[in-house]
């Protein structure tokens, strides 16, 4: 009886998301067009005549009043028009298309290290209280969400580069003696297995591991975190009891029920979790000169290239609303209970 | 030789403050086929020992000594393995609660089978069928349908058939009941109990229950041990117990608990009862309300909580507004508080409609004062930042014209009023024990010397002991200020105590309405029937219960 | 004030209990001793620093830490040690000023949101919705890209990213405790809204507040610096931390490894001594605490 319980709610969440695109796309309109100061002289970068100026402020339709302006804005936004780099001269969306690949690729592998260490820490964590692992969780936390991620990154270059020679020189996602592996996902490392390269493969990973470790590093604290509170908390409710009572065995108890409740509040810190890494992934891009959406926008930043700059900020949003949304559906498969407070 | 054997039983709890000794040296015997109660109040140890005996203490507890012998097993000494068979299959054990002693996101029927087949008695593949077997068992109709239910779509009273059946699942010899019917409804609460009577007959099966309730002690239990700050003060058989108690702390605490035919003094020890001051005459209305309504929410999903209610209340009376939770009785005080605004009808108040002014405005009404409140929860009900005395002082600031000094004065004689001693005045809510923040909630609620004082389940957090003196404390307090009191109770013990007239509500109506004393012999409604029979009825408590001393002398 | 007469008692309480926190838990007198040192450092840094943090020379470039350069020396000769001391200042005033806005903006939308409900509360949350929909990072980069690239500008977006974390906590507290004994209680007594919202509700709302702010504080401080070290806000050759980190990046490869690790660890510390803060800023707001 709860599926079509469930069905509607994960309807009712797309729908949700609707409105949180429109506030998105009334964001990035203010950003780019509403502000103080002249957005045709933005737009045409600091190098423009008054002529070209005038050319990019009819381009733009900011001779036209603000909900003209708008009307115009989200009809280029649903063709896929985001504008033109003046760094490049192509479209912003094919650049950012291009690059954001190389950007969910660390992202997800920076995760995924980090989900495998930091539940299995903070579970460790909650049922040996005062135990090793309690303490390096408790130092992990409270040290991890004091790293700046650009210096951790800086710092595991200097150890593993310079002084170890373990890594490679912190340049791209691969060195210039591999040829990059036929685009079929845009995942190095799932394209050059898909190619049958190993040794592309051995390459692209060894780019990746670096920046991949300072971006887990920085998420860890949080899952680890909400992880131990969230255990300690289910641990300690009265269903447990009843599961010990009832003579379960150590293993159904901590998995089936105590870990099982408290993927819950797990689950939902992912939300904030996915906001710091796509922030924190700028950085790490710049530092590892990663060609990503992220070192393509500080670049734009640096060239006052503004067209580029909210491409990137819209792709980003837009990204981040995706993956709330699969979180949320996530959420709503794991509880039961979700259907009918709704409903 | 008996079935579990309790030796100098000694649990202490790890906690911040340093350890704490929650048992202290506890002996007791349960011989097969015999129902124990242990009776204590809270933080008394009596449920610590039960979890010991499973042990199941909760993190940081342990226990420090003693010996705990189940059919000749030595528990203490008994590997987890073996403890694990043991529990739910020798031993199990139901809770309060029962809502919260359900995984939340498990089928229920899934959580009966899981222990099924941990104690082997059934395999993956016929779990189910068992599982729903063991529903039937304890009276769970379409047990096959509610297989598939998730505890928060079932009832209190469905959820604690689930955890017995889950607990008689594996056929185990003893059953612990730890306060069972705490959380559920008064009616539910009979059923409950009764259920469990039943099924302990039925299977021969020896049980330890536990509980705050003499009444309840006595009326479902062979014998009652009475546990106070850890210890065992008393033993003996439950008819005896309430009757000849010998212990000081029994005969207060048998004392202490409502029962038909003793009136509010006779709740209070002895040494205590000093005589009951002179009922005043009920006087002229001050409180009319008249076809009051309330709905929540709009079109489809509105809620009618309240459907037209008139009831008044006379200058020096006291009423007691009964039901059960969900009955609308709580809106309706809310509403006579005026803290919520009904939907339409009138609240004469002293002859003028209160009910025309939004609540947002009355808080600075001059007849504000004239109306006050005491709440369920005296926790709850005061500031965590405000100290006793700024608590009381609170409605002197904002609705007297007194100065800082007269203030003062007034609020040390109103917490000399209420019994509360002076040196707590300047304490903060967290130094204070349950009593004493009762006291505060009432010192803050009289101090604007109010002509109509709601009560809203006022005792409901307390301890039977600390009712007691706070229901003598009401009492006395009508006779010196001559307050009208609107009781808002779901115990009909309490009510009988402190009410003239007694006013039965149910899904938003008043169904019988009437003299307290006639409610309660001769009820005409069947619903008040029901409320009055789930009241635990012990097997022979007097109404004056006789001390030891006083049999001796 | 009405309640005067029982303020100079409270006083001292409060005054003893603040030092009953500091002494009970050692963590809480840490963070209190670096929060000194850096406050101290703040305010002084430019007259306890040896040398001139802008002056450069060019002869004693990128020396290592030695006795006269603790630090080392950066690419034009500077003391990396007198630049991490002046640094301090500009680093906290643009923490402190965009915690403090955004506390004051998130308290009184998640107080408003809280209590009334209703409308009230849908447009808040949907106003905090949209700007959570964004990576934060990322919406301070847009909005300083699009306000202009000033140290303003900086404090103004860290201080609107910021806002929906206090909002939200204070909308939740506020909320639980709307229907609170102790609120209902203040209206039965002459509270009108407003008061049972500003004296009753909001202070108790304070302690989970408290960990929120020493959170945001070191939160603030990383944004600040990570946004500068993408070339935003501070410009060179203001001695800021996060750009000093960017300025020694590319030594890093070389090993010249104190030009970005000073700075660094300054920056660790101070947004390290912020979140150990948080307990005890906690257990000074919360009478609940006092024995």
């Amino acid at each position: 009886m709860a599926a079509p319980g469930r069905l509607k709610v994960i309807g009712s969440r797309l729908l949700q998301a609707i409105p949180v695109v429109i506030g998105v796309i009334i964001v990035t309109f203010i950003l780019t067009r509403a502000l103080p100061g002249d957005p045709a002289v933005y737009f045409a970068g600091t190098i423009a005549d008054e002529e070209s100026i005038q050319e990019v402020r009819e381009a733009l339709g900011l001779d036209k009043s603000m909900p003209e302006q708008f009307f115009y804005y989200v009809g280029d936004l649903l063709r896929g028009d985001l504008g033109t780099s003046l760094m490049t001269g192509l479209p912003v969306a094919e650049e950012l298309g291009r690059r954001l690949p190389a950007s969910l690729e660390l992202t997800l592998v920076a995760l995924i290290i980090s989900c495998a260490v930091a539940i299995p820490l903070g579970i460790l964590a909650a049922t040996r209280p005062n135990s090793l692992a309690d303490h390096a969780c408790r130092v992990l936390v409270t040290a991890g969400v004091s790293l700046p991620t650009f210096f951790t990154g800086l710092v595991l270059i200097y150890v593993f580069y310079y002084v170890l020679g373990w890594a490679p020189p912190p340049l791209g996602r691969l060195d210039f003696i591999f040829l990059e592996p036929p685009r079929v996902t845009g995942f190095f490392l799932i394209d050059s297995v898909l190619a049958g390269d190993w040794e592309t493969f051995w390459g692209a990973a060894k780019q990746l591991v670096l920046p991949a470790v300072t971006l887990a590093l920085f998420t860890l604290a949080p899952i680890a975190r909400m992880t131990r509170a969230a255990m300690l908390q289910s641990l300690s409710s009265d269903y447990i009891r009843t599961a010990r009572a009832a003579g379960l065995n150590g293993r159904t108890i901590l998995y089936g029920y105590a870990f099982h409740n408290a993927m819950l509040p797990v689950v939902t810190t992912l939300g904030m979790v996915f906001s710091f890494t796509l922030g924190a992934n700028v950085l790490v891009e710049k530092v590892f000169a990663w060609p990503g959406i992220g070192s393509f926008a500080v670049d734009a930043l640096v060239a006052s290239d503004y067209a580029a700059v909210q491409g990137f900020v819209f792709v980003m949003a837009i990204l981040f609303v995706a993956l709330n949304l699969a979180i949320d559906i996530l959420y709503t498969l794991i509880d039961p209970r979700i259907g009918f407070d709704a409903a | 030789m008996s079935l579990v054997s309790i030796k100098n039983l000694a649990v202490a709890f790890q906690t911040r403050k340093g350890e704490v000794n929650a048992v202290r040296g506890v002996s007791l015997e349960l011989e097969r086929g015999e129902t124990l109660a242990v009776v204590g109040e809270s933080g008394s140890g009596k449920s610590v020992t039960s979890y010991a005996l499973m042990r199941i203490l909760d993190r940081g507890g342990r226990i420090k000594a003693g010996d705990v012998t189940y059919s000749g097993i030595d528990l203490r000494k008994a590997t987890e393995r073996a403890m694990r068979d043991i529990r739910g299959r020798e031993i199990s054990m139901i809770f309060q609660n029962p809502r919260s002693a359900l995984n939340p996101i498990r089928k229920v029927g899934d959580q009966i089978a899981n222990v099924l087949v941990q104690h082997r008695i059934a395999t993956r593949q016929t779990a189910k069928a068992k599982a729903i077997e063991a529903m039937e068992a304890v009276r769970i109709r379409d047990a096959e349908q509610r297989y598939s239910a998730y505890p928060f779509e079932l009832s209190g009273g469905m959820c604690q058939r689930i955890v017995i059946a889950m607990a008689l699942a594996c056929e185990p010899r003893l059953l612990v009941a730890d306060e069972p019917t705490t959380g559920l409804d008064v009616t539910t609460q009979k059923t409950v109990m009764d259920l469990v009577a039943d099924l302990i007959k039925e299977r021969g099966l020896s049980a330890i229950l536990i509980t705050h309730d003499l009444g309840l002690a006595s009326a479902y239990a062979d014998r009652v041990v009475v546990m106070q700050n850890g210890v065992i003060v008393e033993e003996g058989a439950s008819e005896m117990m309430l009757v000849r108690p010998h212990h000081p702390y029994t005969q207060k605490l048998v004392a202490a608990t409502p029962r038909k035919g003793a009136g509010v003094r006779d709740l209070l020890p002895e040494e205590a009862r000093t005589p009951l001051p002179d009922k005043r005459p009920v006087g002229a209305p001050i409180l009319q309300v008249r076809r009051l309504r309330k709905t929540f929410g709009a079109g489809a999903n509105a809620v009618e909580a309240v459907k037209g209610v008139s009831f008044s209340i006379g200058e020096g009376e006291s009423v007691g507004l009964v039901g059960e939770s969900g009955c609308g009785k709580s809106t309706t005080s809310s509403m006579v508080v005026r803290l919520l605004d009904p939907t339409s009808g009138e609240i004469l108040f002293r002859g003028d409609d209160l009910a025309t002014i939004p609540a947002s405005r009355f808080t600075r009404d001059k007849r504000r004062g004239g109306i006050q409140m005491v709440f369920q929860d005296a926790t709850d009900s005061l500031n965590p930042r405000h100290t006793s005395a700024r608590s009381i002082e609170d409605p002197l600031i904002r609705l007297s014209t007194l100065s800082r000094a007269e203030r003062a004065a007034k609020v040390a004689e109103t917490a000399a009023l209420v019994g509360l001693p002076e040196h707590l005045l300047s304490r903060f809510p967290h130094q204070l024990s349950g009593g004493q923040k009762a006291r505060v909630g009432i010192a803050r609620a009289i101090v604007l010397e109010p002509q109509l004082l709601i009560l809203d389940e006022p005792t409901a957090a307390l301890d039977v002991s600390i009712q007691a003196l706070v229901l003598n404390l009401l009492v006395d307090l009508q006779a010196k200020l001559g307050m009208s009191y609107l009781f808002v109770s779901h115990d009909l013990g309490v009510v009988r105590l402190l009410t003239d007239r007694v006013i039965v509500m149910r899904g938003g109506e008043i169904v019988e309405e009437g003299a307290t004393a006639d409610v309660m012999d001769r009820p005409s409604h069947e619903y008040t029937k029901s409320l009055i029979e789930a009241v635990p009825q012990p097997r022979m408590i007097p109404a004056e219960p006789l001390s030891a001393n006083a049999a001796a002398g | 004030m009405s309640d005067a007469a029982l303020t100079p008692p409270r006083q001292r309480g409060a005054l003893s209990h603040i030092g009953y926190v500091l002494r009970s838990n050692p963590v809480t007198m840490v963070a209190f001793g670096l929060l000194g040192l850096i406050l101290f450092v703040g305010v002084f840094g430019p007259a306890i620093a040896p040398y001139d943090p802008l002056a450069s020379n060019a002869a004693n470039a990128l020396q290592p830490p030695s006795a006269a350069h603790w630090f080392g020396t950066d690419n034009l000769g500077r003391d990396v040690f007198s630049r991490v001391l002046v640094a301090t200042r500009l680093d906290l005033i643009i923490s402190v000023a965009a915690v403090a806005l955004s506390f004051v903006i998130g308290s009184v939308l998640g107080a408003l949101a809280g209590y009334y409900g209703g409308i009230a509360d849908k447009v808040v949350s949907r106003a905090l919705d949209t700007i959570m929909a964004f990576p934060l990072f990322v919406l301070a980069m847009g909005i300083v890209a699009a306000m202009g690239n000033t140290i303003e500008n900086i404090i103004y977006a860290t201080a609107i990213i910021n806002v929906p974390f206090y909002a939200r906590v204070v909308r939740a507290e506020v909320n639980i405790r709307r229907d609170a004994g102790f609120a209902q209680a203040a209206k039965l007594s002459g509270n009108t809204d407003w008061r049972v919202l500003a004296l009753h509700i909001f202070p108790n709302a304070l302690p989970p507040l408290m960990v929120q702010v020493s959170l945001n504080m070191g939160w603030a401080i990383l944004n600040a610096a990570g946004l500068s070290f993408i070339g935003l806000g501070v410009r060179p050759p203001t001695p800021e931390w996060g750009i000093m980190v960017a300025e020694g990046a590319q030594y890093i490869v070389s090993g010249e490894w104190w030009l970005a690790l000073f700075p660094g660890l300054a920056l660790m510390l101070a947004v390290f001594t912020f979140n150990l803060l948080g307990d005890g800023l906690r257990d000074m707001v919360d009478p609940r605490m006092r024995t």
